[in-house]
């Protein structure tokens, strides 16, 4: 069993569970992914890992309550333990330097993509974090993220903080050269910024979040197309080429559970919380 | 039912034929996940053991990759002793539930059968099945554990290889862990043989026995990432077993392959066999599927995905590119999917497959295949019959076309010597690998075979294992 030995809420449904598994700390480094189950007979569900303390033994992972895994998670608290958690999977992120690096970092992977900035950081390069959020109620992390970055900027889907979508990097990379650019959050965002970077020829890497069961290469459904190659999130990922990735095969994929998702979802809030809760939020 | 009268003298003619398995019906077992086959009754078991001839070179034990000694157990039946007739096969086989179910004893054990020239061979899965259920039943026998050699020994994933080769290292004294990526022990006895073929309780108890002997269980170690195995080494374990089997999913390569609706025989085993999808809602993981499945391939692994979705309610196509007589599933397994409703197309592979405008598949297109000669291994070549393309209507694809070793422990341990072609680990025929201390069998050294295969390569891993152990012999090929 894995305790949990805190618990943040970062923003409305967006939490932060920091656990101790020691052996999974000795190993975690930025860009990998652990597999979360909360009770007995639950879900695997990947999470990426968005801190770890080796001395301490803990390792933390963020996640959105939207499912009705994540939504049971969101109801553990400090000091209760957590049925697995497997990890470290997938590859690290390949931290050198690399001279300029612009990092983005959207929605719940802001709290990951905050860990490869740190790490991109301290080995010498010039970090540029672009934090992505719905609206100024979702953003979190602002001042870790000025710690971690020579600069910061803020964007919002709807403009109620930062700069109103993601289209103002295109003049910052017009302007200012960047050697790299690593991207984790939303797959339309991943897809928008490849698509940005693409005409400046700047390295892109997006960090894909498919759906995993297994998540150590048995059941194939986090394929992906990259390139003309068929390649797998969890074991060949779960960091690839934005360039070279076929976005809308993986959000189609991605959603090709949707009504057996909700179904599941719906059932859970009934029983727990009273019912459909839509418009009183 | 035969068998009503145990002892019952029956002439020559009757003791050919073998005692039939009590079975659900097909028409009810189609709407169930329980198992298939019942088991015998004390009076058919006994009925069935009365055939054996007792021979005095008994051919049955050489067919039997874990050396089970067949004679001895079927005569501790035949005289009522079953606490020693399971004593006898345990002394060999820690998993005896598991092997008397699922097993290939046709052409093992029962083929070498002298009873089986004139008539059906002596049912010896179905009898070991019968002891191994009977001891379950009335509460396992806790082991005696051996003095302590003081060797630590790591055994990588818990599957029939890893559990053997972890039960008979436990009963020579030596100090084992078994490592288990995923959250649950067993490997393919839990992800991959449906609950209608193999219980799963009846796993857990098998798995319990082995931790008996005294054997650690690790869940949730995916050894590569949170300890690779020179550092297993470095950490005081004296040898490692790797036994990790073939988990990574062959696809056809065709066109259309990511569209929704597809999957691999692997995903589609996890959702329901590991993860119970056939309770969703009331278990958390999905599966969907359609009303008109095609399952490609002809293996074992095909029958499994079929007789699952014909269970879940769907008309199920099996597509097989060669024919009936070159299937490589089990006979009996064939034979319980056709009862079950299943229809088989021969001589035909896919082409490409077409989705609707949500990225699920809709279409699927296939070219007649034509078997041509025999090679040296007997297997017939095909290949497919020009502009003989037909489209197939269809909502859920499974492909069933084998399995590779999962690559991360070859990436991960330097040096180890693999087969480039395939990512197999190469071994001799005891299990060892080029590295010291280093041994490895089953499926990830032979690439995707039986459940009992990969148990004998446990066993006589083990043994070369000891004897490095106690002798420092087999320090790398």
């Amino acid at each position: 069993m894995y305790r949990i030995v805190s618990k943040e809420r970062l923003a409305h449904k967006h939490t932060l569970l920091t656990v101790e598994a020691p052996e999974v700390a000795a190993k975690a480094q930025a860009g990998q992914f652990l597999i979360v189950i909360p009770k007995a007979g639950g879900e695997r569900v990947p999470l990426s890992i968005c801190a770890y303390d080796r001395s301490k033994g803990t390792v933390s992972f963020a996640f959105h309550e939207v499912g009705k895994t994540t939504k049971e998670l969101g109801t553990f608290n400090e000091g209760q333990e957590l049925f697995n958690v497997t990890g470290p999977l997938g590859n690290p992120s390949e931290i050198r330097k690399y001279g300029r690096v612009l990092c983005v970092g959207g929605s719940i992977m802001i709290a990951p993509a905050l860990l490869q900035a740190k790490a991109l950081k301290e080995a010498g390069n010039e970090v540029v974090t672009v934090l992505a959020c719905r609206s100024e109620e979702f953003l979190f992390k602002k001042a870790e993220a000025e710690r971690y970055s020579d600069r910061v900027y803020v964007a919002s889907d709807d403009g109620t903080v930062g700069e109103k979508g993601l289209d103002f990097l295109k003049d910052i990379l017009a302007k200012e050269k960047f050697d790299r650019c690593t991207v984790i959050g939303p797959v339309v965002m991943m897809k928008k910024v490849s698509e940005l970077t693409k005409p400046f020829g700047i390295p892109t890497i997006v960090s894909l979040t498919p759906i995993m069961i297994d998540g150590m290469g048995m059941c194939g459904v986090c394929r992906v197309t990259v390139g003309e190659k068929m390649l797998f999130g969890c074991v060949d990922g779960p960091e690839f080429d934005g360039h070279k990735t076929n976005f809308d095969e993986l959000i189609k994929r991605q959603r090709s559970m949707l009504p057996e998702e909700r179904l599941s979802s719906l059932l859970w809030e009934r029983e727990h919380e009273g019912g459909c809760r839509c418009g009183r939020r | 039912m035969e068998g009503d009268e145990p002892r019952r003298k029956r002439n020559d003619k009757a003791l050919d034929e073998d005692i039939p398995m009590p079975r659900q019906e097909p028409e009810d077992r189609v709407k169930n996940f329980e198992e298939v086959a019942l088991g015998y009754t004390e009076e058919m078991a006994l009925a069935e053991a009365a055939r054996c001839l007792k021979c005095k070179n008994p051919q049955c034990q050489k067919g039997c990759p874990v050396e089970v000694p067949i004679p001895q157990f079927i005569d501790m039946i035949t005289q009522g002793k079953y606490d020693e007739g399971i004593s006898i096969i345990k002394s060999k086989n820690a998993l005896p539930a598991v092997c008397g179910r699922v097993c290939p004893q046709e052409q093992q054990c029962q083929k070498n059968c002298i009873r089986g020239k004139k008539g059906d061979p002596v049912n010896i899965g179905r009898l070991e099945r019968f002891l191994a259920d009977w001891e379950r039943e009335r509460g396992m026998k806790r082991p005696e554990r051996p003095a302590s050699t003081g060797k630590k020994v790591a055994i990588v994933g818990a599957g029939p290889s890893g559990l053997t080769a972890a039960s008979d290292l436990a009963k020579l004294g030596h100090e084992v862990t078994l490592f288990e990526a995923l959250h649950v022990a067993g490997g393919v006895l839990m992800y991959g043989i449906p609950e209608f073929r193999l219980p799963k309780e009846i796993v857990q108890k098998e798995i319990e026995y082995v931790q008996s002997l005294g054997v650690e269980l690790r869940l949730g170690n995916l050894i590569g990432r949170i300890h690779t195995i020179p550092e297993l080494l470095e950490q005081g374990y004296d040898a490692v077993y790797i036994g990790s089997g073939a988990g990574l999913p062959q696809w056809t390569g065709c066109p259309g392959e990511n569209l929704g609706g597809i999957y691999s025989a692997n995903e589609f085993l996890i959702r329901v066999n590991l993860m119970k999808a056939y309770n969703f809602p009331e278990s958390d993981t999905p599966i969907r599927i359609g009303k008109h499945v095609v399952v490609i391939g002809g293996g074992n692994v095909a029958m499994d995905c079929a007789r699952i979705s014909m269970r879940l309610g769907a008309k199920v196509c099996l597509n097989y590119r060669r024919s009936r007589n070159e299937l490589p599933a089990r006979r009996e397994e064939i034979e319980n999917a056709e009862e079950e409703g299943l229809i088989c197309n021969f001589l035909n592979a896919p082409v490409e497959f077409f989705g609707d405008d949500k990225g699920w598949v809709k279409t699927m297109r296939c070219t007649n295949m034509e078997l041509g000669e025999p090679d040296e291994k007997g297997r017939c070549s095909v290949t497919p019959i020009a502009c003989s393309e037909f489209d197939m209507d269809t909502d859920t694809v499974i492909v069933a076309i084998g399995q590779t070793p999962n690559p991360i422990i070859q990436r991960t341990t330097g040096g180890l010597r693999t087969n480039p072609r395939n990512g197999t680990i190469i071994v001799d025929e005891d299990g060892r690998t080029n590295l010291p201390g280093v041994f490895a069998g089953g499926d990830v050294a032979t690439g995707a075979a039986t459940v009992i295969s990969a148990m004998g390569a446990g066993k006589r891993a083990a043994k070369a294992m000891h004897d490095y152990l106690m002798n420092g012999k087999g320090a790398g090929q």
